[in-house]
């Protein structure tokens, strides 16, 4: 009998099982939150269960802007992401020049660097250029995290597309635009669309950047925490809590899958 | 007979690597050309010249006499079959086979009757709807080989596509590929290490090194009238015999070559040049036997069932004149 087929010492389930709860009681504490009929206080238990603050929710104009430019931000720092990351990527694994390292830290760097640094940085370089805040500064801001995600994906995926697929296009009489669209985008597709997730599910629950490069647009997760310190309808925030969750983990799921089968797409090749 | 590729003073430097110096070549219509030479010899970015991939630092490219050195290689008549096959992992073969004629825009019915034929051609019927993963080694190899038929090219490249095949799988796919281009007339221009494979397949082969020809010649040219040292040495186990020893047997002061199926054992008597034997190897139709002559070593080839001198023992060797091959470089 193999030893690894065997169930773990009940030990390591308990403590896995805490870990679980740790992570996601207060996630669960939240989404009950939303069914409470008190609105001024979070008290426990709640005295009473009711769907009025989806109706409310659905009826506040304030949500539907905050949700709305929160899609709208992420979805085109997501774009520009893609564009800007892809063509990272592509310079990266493609071409050896000097400096090659160096660029791809650089391409990295925003996402290991503190939020905060990055939107005091930033803050200061739109005060210095003049560029008043709007909602593309807030995009900009998004875009320069969102980059490293597509760029981490695109290159990964890149490195395993043989450089000896686009050469053979191009001898079978294949330009450049053809070879992208029919060898190149096939091959790294998926990892574009799982990292393409990936950023708008960043983009779309970023607070501190936002903070730093937001005029006075509030996207929602900015909006709920201005909600948070006024005492007034509270579960709403609640519900638009579950909101969020559900936004950004559907792209989540969905680029685990797509990513999760790569090998069969990219490395079969050879 | 027109002349499919020629090379007039190609370079291709890389800074201050010469892979390509000052190449001159003309490979004929129809002919089956083999480039030949160690790794790093040269031949393979002559290959890729051919193809567009690199671009000449200096010289003029033409072929079919169209000058060439500016043509991208998605306007070349010529196609590769790729070392690696270079297959298109997420298309099936027939998706592979056709994808030439699908960037040209032909209609994806002819496409499909097209690649049939062609997978028919390299004997693969049947597999169109595989995918390149699904396929052994020898398989993906003809596959990449109908990918690159089925446009008609006027020229073949093929780069060491026998390389990743196991012997017998080898020895079949030599056969099979002289026979495809008697049958289809198109130039094949074959780049290869393997001396063995470059002498029984090719029409014609050009010996690289360091970025340089050596030599251009029918396999038994090449075999058997090596013009230097590199070419003896390299394209077989040719003796090769220094200026002194060829002075004092010959009489002329030049490096020469000297197969060793051409040395016999003698008798001792005028003429004869004492010699010992180091080693013997059987080989099953013939014995190789390593001499030691005068200080030098030289090999001889004894057909089988003569008697084989034992390790250690004199011997008397001798060759004929018009066997021994005076090469060009003095001494």
């Amino acid at each position: 009998m193999r030893s690894d087929r065997s169930s773990a010492p009940l030990g390591l389930k308990i403590a896995a099982a805490a870990g679980l709860a740790f992570l996601h009681l207060p996630l669960l504490l939240i989404f009950v939150y939303a069914f409470t009929t008190e609105e001024r206080s979070y008290q426990w238990p709640p005295p009473g269960l009711t769907l009025q603050w989806f109706a409310v929710t659905w009826n506040r104009p304030d949500v539907w802007q905050a949700l709305g430019l929160s899609l709208k931000v992420a979805a085109i720092s997501t774009v520009i992401a893609m564009i800007l990351g892809t063509l990272c990527a592509a310079a990266v694994s493609r071409t050896k020049f000097f400096g090659r390292e160096t660029i791809s830290l650089l391409v990295i760097l925003p996402i290991a660097l503190p939020g905060i640094i990055t939107g005091i940085a930033l803050r200061s370089a739109f005060n210095l250029a003049d560029i008043p805040f709007s909602t593309w500064t807030i995009i900009l801001g998004h875009a320069t995290f969102c980059v490293v995600v597509v760029y981490n994906n695109a290159v990964a995926r890149f490195r395993r597309v043989s450089g000896s697929l686009v050469e053979a296009s191009m001898d079978l009489g294949a330009d450049g635009f053809q070879t992208f669209r029919h060898v190149i985008l096939p091959n790294i597709g998926t990892a574009l669309v799982a990292g393409g997730m990936l950023a708008f599910a960043l983009s779309f629950d970023e607070v501190i950047v936002t903070t730093f490069t937001a005029g006075q647009q509030q996207t929602l997760p900015i909006w709920m925490l201005e909600e948070l310190v006024r005492p007034r309808q509270r579960p709403v925030t609640n519900v638009v809590a579950m909101v969020v969750v559900l936004v950004t983990l559907l792209p989540i799921l969905a680029a685990y899958y797509l990513t999760r089968d790569g090998d069969q797409i990219a490395g079969s090749g050879k | 007979m027109t002349t499919a590729v020629a090379f007039e003073k190609i370079s291709r430097h890389f800074g201050t690597v010469k892979a390509v110096d000052a190449v001159d070549l003309d490979i004929r219509e129809g002919e089956f050309f083999a480039m030949l030479g160690p790794s790093g010899s040269g031949k393979t970015t002559c290959l890729r010249l051919i193809a567009g991939f690199e671009r000449p630092t200096a010289g003029r490219l033409s072929i079919f006499g169209e000058r060439a050195e500016d043509v991208p290689p998605y306007r070349r008549n010529v196609n590769t079959v790729f070392q690696d096959y270079a297959l298109f992992p997420h298309l099936n073969v027939t998706d592979n086979v056709a994808y030439g004629l699908m960037v040209k825009g032909v209609a994806k019915e002819e496409r499909r009757r097209a690649a049939d034929a062609a997978l028919e051609l390299v004997k693969l019927p049947g597999y169109g709807a595989r995918r390149p993963g699904q396929l052994s080694g020898g398989q993906r190899q003809r596959v990449a080989l109908a990918r690159a038929l089925v446009n008609r090219p006027k020229v073949l490249l093929l780069d060491e596509p026998l390389g990743a095949l196991d012997l017998k799988l080898r020895e079949n796919m030599q056969e099979e590929l002289k026979a495809l281009q008697k049958s289809l007339g198109i130039t094949f221009v074959f780049v290869t290490h393997d001396q063995g494979e470059a002498l029984s397949m090719a029409d014609r082969i050009a010996v690289f090194d360091h970025g340089k020809v050596k030599q251009v010649g029918t396999p038994e040219e090449i075999y058997k009238t090596p013009n230097s040292r590199f070419v003896a040495d390299f394209v077989g186990s040719s003796n090769v015999l220094p200026p002194d020893f060829v002075e004092r047997h010959v009489g002329e002061k030049r490096w020469a070559s000297l197969r060793p199926e051409s040395v016999r054992l003698v008798a001792e008597g005028p003429g004869a040049i004492a010699a010992t034997v180091i080693s013997s190897a059987y080989l099953g139709g013939t014995t190789r036997l390593g001499l030691d002559v005068e200080g030098h070593r030289i090999n001889a080839v004894l057909p089988a069932g003569e008697p084989c001198p034992a390790d250690g023992k004199p011997v008397h060797i001798s060759f004929a004149r018009d066997d021994l091959h005076l090469m060009d470089e003095a001494g």
